[in-house]
Protein backbone atom coordinates (compact mmCIF):
# COMPACT_ATOMS: atom_id res chain seq x y z
CA UNK A 1 0.00 0.00 0.00
CA UNK A 2 1.44 3.37 -1.02
CA UNK A 3 1.36 6.39 1.27
CA UNK A 4 -1.24 7.92 -1.05
CA UNK A 5 -3.52 4.88 -0.67
CA UNK A 6 -2.95 4.80 3.07
CA UNK A 7 -4.03 8.46 3.31
CA UNK A 8 -7.09 7.76 1.15
CA UNK A 9 -8.05 4.86 3.41
CA UNK A 10 -7.42 6.96 6.52
CA UNK A 11 -9.53 9.82 5.15
CA UNK A 12 -12.39 7.35 4.64
CA UNK A 13 -12.53 6.23 8.27
CA UNK A 14 -15.42 7.68 10.30
CA UNK A 15 -13.11 9.20 12.94
CA UNK A 16 -11.36 11.34 10.33
CA UNK A 17 -14.63 12.78 9.05
CA UNK A 18 -15.91 13.30 12.60
CA UNK A 19 -12.76 15.20 13.62
CA UNK A 20 -12.74 17.19 10.39
CA UNK A 21 -16.34 18.28 10.78
CA UNK A 22 -16.38 18.69 14.57
CA UNK A 23 -17.29 22.13 15.85
CA UNK A 24 -14.88 22.37 18.76
CA UNK A 25 -12.75 19.23 18.96
CA UNK A 26 -10.56 20.14 15.99
CA UNK A 27 -9.97 23.64 17.39
CA UNK A 28 -9.12 22.20 20.82
CA UNK A 29 -6.59 19.80 19.29
CA UNK A 30 -5.10 22.65 17.23
CA UNK A 31 -4.86 24.84 20.34
CA UNK A 32 -3.10 22.09 22.29
CA UNK A 33 -0.66 21.72 19.38
CA UNK A 34 0.09 25.45 19.25
CA UNK A 35 0.24 26.17 22.99
CA UNK A 36 2.44 23.13 23.68
CA UNK A 37 5.11 25.01 21.73
CA UNK A 38 5.81 26.97 24.89
CA UNK A 39 6.46 23.73 26.81
CA UNK A 40 8.29 21.67 24.18
CA UNK A 41 10.25 24.24 22.17
CA UNK A 42 10.44 26.51 25.23
CA UNK A 43 12.34 24.03 27.40
CA UNK A 44 14.32 22.63 24.43
CA UNK A 45 15.39 26.13 23.40
CA UNK A 46 16.71 26.97 26.88
CA UNK A 47 18.87 23.82 26.74
CA UNK A 48 20.05 24.70 23.20
CA UNK A 49 21.00 28.18 24.41
CA UNK A 50 22.99 26.60 27.27
CA UNK A 51 24.77 24.36 24.74
CA UNK A 52 25.63 27.50 22.78
CA UNK A 53 27.06 29.05 25.94
CA UNK A 54 24.45 31.81 25.89
CA UNK A 55 22.68 31.17 29.19
CA UNK A 56 22.98 29.64 32.69
CA UNK A 57 26.73 29.26 32.33
CA UNK A 58 27.17 28.11 35.94
CA UNK A 59 24.78 25.16 35.52
CA UNK A 60 26.38 21.88 34.32
CA UNK A 61 24.74 20.76 31.06
CA UNK A 62 23.71 17.31 32.34
CA UNK A 63 22.11 18.87 35.43
CA UNK A 64 20.03 21.16 33.21
CA UNK A 65 19.10 18.22 30.97
CA UNK A 66 18.03 16.05 33.90
CA UNK A 67 15.89 18.91 35.17
CA UNK A 68 14.23 19.78 31.88
CA UNK A 69 13.95 16.32 30.28
CA UNK A 70 10.54 15.30 31.75
CA UNK A 71 9.07 18.65 30.66
CA UNK A 72 10.53 18.54 27.15
CA UNK A 73 9.47 14.89 26.82
CA UNK A 74 5.92 15.65 28.01
CA UNK A 75 5.78 18.52 25.52
CA UNK A 76 7.05 16.25 22.75
CA UNK A 77 4.42 13.58 23.46
CA UNK A 78 1.64 16.22 23.42
CA UNK A 79 3.04 17.70 20.19
CA UNK A 80 3.17 14.34 18.39
CA UNK A 81 -0.24 13.22 19.67
CA UNK A 82 -2.02 16.46 18.76
CA UNK A 83 -0.09 16.66 15.48
CA UNK A 84 -1.10 13.11 14.57
CA UNK A 85 -4.75 14.04 15.21
CA UNK A 86 -4.42 17.15 13.04
CA UNK A 87 -3.07 14.90 10.28
CA UNK A 88 -5.87 12.40 10.86
CA UNK A 89 -8.47 15.16 10.43
CA UNK A 90 -7.36 15.75 6.81
CA UNK A 91 -4.90 13.07 5.69
CA UNK A 92 -5.01 13.76 1.95
CA UNK A 93 -4.84 17.54 2.28
CA UNK A 94 -1.79 17.22 4.55
CA UNK A 95 -0.18 14.60 2.33
CA UNK A 96 -0.36 16.92 -0.68
CA UNK A 97 0.67 20.02 1.29
CA UNK A 98 4.19 21.21 0.45
CA UNK A 99 4.66 22.91 3.81
CA UNK A 100 3.57 19.77 5.66
CA UNK A 101 6.02 17.67 3.64
CA UNK A 102 8.84 20.14 4.29
CA UNK A 103 7.92 20.15 7.99
CA UNK A 104 8.21 16.35 8.21
CA UNK A 105 11.62 16.46 6.48
CA UNK A 106 12.73 19.20 8.91
CA UNK A 107 11.48 17.08 11.82
CA UNK A 108 13.61 14.18 10.57
CA UNK A 109 16.67 16.48 10.42
CA UNK A 110 15.94 17.66 13.98
CA UNK A 111 15.79 14.05 15.17
CA UNK A 112 19.11 13.26 13.44
CA UNK A 113 20.69 16.34 15.01
CA UNK A 114 19.59 15.27 18.50
CA UNK A 115 20.73 11.69 17.84
CA UNK A 116 24.17 12.73 16.59
CA UNK A 117 24.61 15.04 19.59
CA UNK A 118 23.85 12.24 22.07
CA UNK A 119 26.11 9.74 20.32
CA UNK A 120 29.13 12.00 19.92
CA UNK A 121 29.97 15.10 21.94
CA UNK A 122 27.48 14.39 24.76
CA UNK A 123 29.30 11.09 25.50
CA UNK A 124 32.33 13.16 26.47
CA UNK A 125 30.32 15.64 28.54
CA UNK A 126 32.45 15.03 31.66
CA UNK A 127 35.24 16.96 29.90
CA UNK A 128 33.21 20.07 29.11
CA UNK A 129 29.79 20.24 30.72
CA UNK A 130 30.93 22.62 33.45
CA UNK A 131 32.49 25.04 30.97
CA UNK A 132 30.70 28.35 30.57
CA UNK A 133 31.19 28.01 26.80
CA UNK A 134 30.86 24.39 25.58
CA UNK A 135 33.07 23.11 22.72
CA UNK A 136 32.28 24.01 19.14
CA UNK A 137 30.46 20.75 18.30
CA UNK A 138 28.05 21.23 21.20
CA UNK A 139 27.48 24.87 20.25
CA UNK A 140 26.75 23.84 16.66
CA UNK A 141 24.31 21.12 17.83
CA UNK A 142 22.48 23.71 19.94
CA UNK A 143 22.42 26.31 17.18
CA UNK A 144 21.24 23.84 14.53
CA UNK A 145 18.47 22.60 16.86
CA UNK A 146 17.34 26.17 17.55
CA UNK A 147 17.24 26.95 13.81
CA UNK A 148 15.31 23.77 13.07
CA UNK A 149 12.70 24.49 15.80
CA UNK A 150 12.17 27.94 14.27
CA UNK A 151 11.85 26.43 10.78
CA UNK A 152 9.36 23.83 12.07
CA UNK A 153 7.22 26.62 13.54
CA UNK A 154 7.36 28.63 10.30
CA UNK A 155 6.48 25.63 8.10
CA UNK A 156 3.71 24.52 10.47
CA UNK A 157 2.14 27.96 10.47
CA UNK A 158 2.23 28.05 6.65
CA UNK A 159 0.38 24.73 6.20
CA UNK A 160 -3.14 26.25 6.01
CA UNK A 161 -1.89 29.02 3.71
CA UNK A 162 -0.65 26.88 0.84
CA UNK A 163 -3.93 27.30 -1.11
CA UNK A 164 -2.98 30.94 -1.68
CA UNK A 165 -0.07 29.87 -3.87
CA UNK A 166 -0.55 26.30 -4.97
CA UNK A 167 -3.07 23.53 -4.79
CA UNK A 168 -3.26 20.17 -6.54
CA UNK A 169 -6.87 20.97 -7.48
CA UNK A 170 -5.92 24.20 -9.28
CA UNK A 171 -4.07 23.26 -12.44
CA UNK A 172 -1.98 24.09 -14.34
CA UNK A 173 0.84 24.86 -11.93
CA UNK A 174 4.60 24.44 -12.28
CA UNK A 175 5.77 20.84 -12.71
CA UNK A 176 8.11 21.23 -9.74
CA UNK A 177 5.16 22.11 -7.48
CA UNK A 178 3.20 19.09 -8.74
CA UNK A 179 6.22 16.91 -8.09
CA UNK A 180 6.90 18.25 -4.58
CA UNK A 181 3.25 18.08 -3.55
CA UNK A 182 2.78 14.66 -5.17
CA UNK A 183 -0.21 15.85 -7.18
CA UNK A 184 -1.93 13.09 -9.16
CA UNK A 185 -2.74 14.71 -12.50
CA UNK A 186 -5.99 13.73 -14.17
CA UNK A 187 -5.62 12.41 -17.71
CA UNK A 188 -2.02 11.27 -17.73
CA UNK A 189 1.16 11.50 -15.74
CA UNK B 1 -10.82 60.34 19.09
CA UNK B 2 -12.43 57.21 20.51
CA UNK B 3 -10.66 53.88 20.88
CA UNK B 4 -12.63 52.59 17.90
CA UNK B 5 -11.64 55.55 15.71
CA UNK B 6 -8.01 54.96 16.67
CA UNK B 7 -8.26 51.25 15.75
CA UNK B 8 -9.88 52.21 12.42
CA UNK B 9 -7.11 54.69 11.72
CA UNK B 10 -4.51 51.98 12.43
CA UNK B 11 -6.16 49.32 10.31
CA UNK B 12 -6.63 51.57 7.28
CA UNK B 13 -3.23 53.26 7.36
CA UNK B 14 -1.36 52.86 4.07
CA UNK B 15 1.27 50.54 5.62
CA UNK B 16 -1.36 48.13 6.91
CA UNK B 17 -3.39 48.24 3.73
CA UNK B 18 -0.26 47.24 1.82
CA UNK B 19 0.44 44.47 4.35
CA UNK B 20 -3.03 43.00 4.04
CA UNK B 21 -2.79 42.81 0.28
CA UNK B 22 0.09 40.35 0.60
CA UNK B 23 -0.91 36.75 1.23
CA UNK B 24 2.34 35.73 2.92
CA UNK B 25 3.25 38.64 5.24
CA UNK B 26 0.56 37.82 7.81
CA UNK B 27 1.40 34.11 8.28
CA UNK B 28 5.14 34.89 8.38
CA UNK B 29 4.58 37.51 11.10
CA UNK B 30 2.34 35.03 12.94
CA UNK B 31 5.14 32.43 12.74
CA UNK B 32 7.61 34.80 14.36
CA UNK B 33 5.00 35.53 17.05
CA UNK B 34 4.84 31.76 17.73
CA UNK B 35 8.65 31.53 17.90
CA UNK B 36 8.49 34.28 20.51
CA UNK B 37 5.77 32.36 22.36
CA UNK B 38 7.99 29.27 22.47
CA UNK B 39 10.96 31.21 23.82
CA UNK B 40 8.80 33.04 26.35
CA UNK B 41 7.46 29.66 27.49
CA UNK B 42 10.96 28.49 28.39
CA UNK B 43 11.92 31.79 29.99
CA UNK B 44 8.79 31.78 32.21
CA UNK B 45 8.72 28.05 33.01
CA UNK B 46 12.30 27.66 34.23
CA UNK B 47 12.18 30.13 37.15
CA UNK B 48 8.60 29.10 38.01
CA UNK B 49 9.46 25.38 38.14
CA UNK B 50 12.46 26.38 40.23
CA UNK B 51 10.22 28.35 42.60
CA UNK B 52 7.75 25.45 42.82
CA UNK B 53 10.62 23.33 44.13
CA UNK B 54 10.66 21.03 41.08
CA UNK B 55 14.34 20.10 40.66
CA UNK B 56 17.51 22.24 40.71
CA UNK B 57 17.55 22.49 44.52
CA UNK B 58 21.30 23.13 44.59
CA UNK B 59 21.22 26.06 42.13
CA UNK B 60 20.64 29.59 43.43
CA UNK B 61 17.33 31.13 42.30
CA UNK B 62 19.02 34.32 41.16
CA UNK B 63 21.33 32.63 38.63
CA UNK B 64 18.53 30.84 36.74
CA UNK B 65 16.23 33.85 37.13
CA UNK B 66 18.70 36.41 35.81
CA UNK B 67 19.48 34.26 32.76
CA UNK B 68 15.82 33.48 32.09
CA UNK B 69 14.96 37.18 32.37
CA UNK B 70 17.43 38.06 29.63
CA UNK B 71 15.75 35.60 27.27
CA UNK B 72 12.33 36.75 28.36
CA UNK B 73 13.28 40.25 27.22
CA UNK B 74 14.46 38.81 23.89
CA UNK B 75 11.16 36.94 23.50
CA UNK B 76 9.20 40.11 24.32
CA UNK B 77 11.25 41.98 21.71
CA UNK B 78 9.96 39.41 19.19
CA UNK B 79 6.41 39.11 20.54
CA UNK B 80 5.48 42.77 20.96
CA UNK B 81 6.25 44.07 17.41
CA UNK B 82 4.81 40.96 15.72
CA UNK B 83 1.78 41.10 18.00
CA UNK B 84 1.19 44.79 17.33
CA UNK B 85 1.42 44.21 13.56
CA UNK B 86 -1.10 41.35 13.69
CA UNK B 87 -3.40 43.51 15.80
CA UNK B 88 -3.10 46.45 13.40
CA UNK B 89 -4.08 44.25 10.44
CA UNK B 90 -7.62 43.83 11.79
CA UNK B 91 -7.81 46.30 14.69
CA UNK B 92 -11.19 47.84 13.93
CA UNK B 93 -12.99 44.97 12.19
CA UNK B 94 -11.96 42.10 14.48
CA UNK B 95 -9.94 42.86 17.62
CA UNK B 96 -12.12 45.71 18.87
CA UNK B 97 -15.09 43.33 19.19
CA UNK B 98 -13.22 40.35 20.65
CA UNK B 99 -13.48 39.84 24.41
CA UNK B 100 -10.47 37.49 24.14
CA UNK B 101 -8.35 40.40 22.87
CA UNK B 102 -9.23 42.67 25.79
CA UNK B 103 -8.75 39.79 28.26
CA UNK B 104 -5.34 39.12 26.72
CA UNK B 105 -4.30 42.77 27.02
CA UNK B 106 -5.42 42.94 30.66
CA UNK B 107 -3.70 39.64 31.53
CA UNK B 108 -0.55 40.74 29.68
CA UNK B 109 -0.39 43.97 31.65
CA UNK B 110 -0.85 42.11 34.94
CA UNK B 111 1.66 39.39 33.95
CA UNK B 112 4.33 41.96 33.07
CA UNK B 113 3.69 43.95 36.25
CA UNK B 114 3.79 40.84 38.42
CA UNK B 115 6.88 39.40 36.71
CA UNK B 116 8.96 42.55 36.99
CA UNK B 117 7.91 43.48 40.54
CA UNK B 118 6.79 40.76 42.99
CA UNK B 119 8.30 37.75 41.21
CA UNK B 120 11.54 39.51 40.32
CA UNK B 121 12.07 40.71 43.89
CA UNK B 122 11.46 37.21 45.24
CA UNK B 123 13.81 35.56 42.72
CA UNK B 124 16.67 38.00 42.97
CA UNK B 125 16.27 38.84 46.63
CA UNK B 126 17.61 37.32 49.81
CA UNK B 127 17.35 33.52 49.66
CA UNK B 128 16.85 33.07 53.39
CA UNK B 129 13.47 34.76 53.36
CA UNK B 130 11.99 32.37 50.80
CA UNK B 131 9.30 30.23 52.38
CA UNK B 132 8.11 27.36 50.17
CA UNK B 133 4.46 28.44 50.45
CA UNK B 134 5.23 31.97 49.31
CA UNK B 135 7.40 30.68 46.47
CA UNK B 136 4.67 28.34 45.29
CA UNK B 137 2.03 31.07 45.37
CA UNK B 138 4.20 33.42 43.30
CA UNK B 139 5.00 30.70 40.74
CA UNK B 140 1.33 29.70 40.47
CA UNK B 141 0.21 33.31 39.97
CA UNK B 142 2.91 33.80 37.32
CA UNK B 143 1.99 30.61 35.43
CA UNK B 144 -1.73 31.45 35.62
CA UNK B 145 -1.25 34.98 34.30
CA UNK B 146 1.01 33.95 31.41
CA UNK B 147 -1.27 30.96 30.74
CA UNK B 148 -4.23 33.33 30.44
CA UNK B 149 -2.26 35.50 27.99
CA UNK B 150 -1.44 32.46 25.83
CA UNK B 151 -4.93 30.97 25.98
CA UNK B 152 -6.69 34.26 25.22
CA UNK B 153 -4.20 34.79 22.40
CA UNK B 154 -5.15 31.42 20.95
CA UNK B 155 -8.85 32.29 21.22
CA UNK B 156 -8.26 35.44 19.14
CA UNK B 157 -7.29 33.16 16.27
CA UNK B 158 -10.52 31.14 16.44
CA UNK B 159 -12.82 31.40 13.42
Amino acid sequence: MSLQHFCEWLAGTPGSTALHESLYLYLIVLSVHVLTLSLFVGTAAMLDLRLMGLTMQHVPVSELMTWLFPWTAAGFVLMIASGALLFYAAPLARYHNIFFRAKMVTLAFAAVNVGVFYRTIYRRRAEWERNAIPPRRARVAGGVALGLWALLILLGRMIPYQVYWFDCNTQPQPAIVNLLAGCALVGGK
Amino acid sequence: MSVFDFFKWLQYSSLLTAMRSSSWIFPVIASFHLMGLALLGGAVLLPDLHLLGVGMRQQPFAHIARNAERWMLVSLAILLPTGILQFMCFAATKYYYLIAFWVKMAALLLALLFTFTVRRRLLLGDETGLGLVRRRIVATVSLSLWGTVALAGRLIGFP
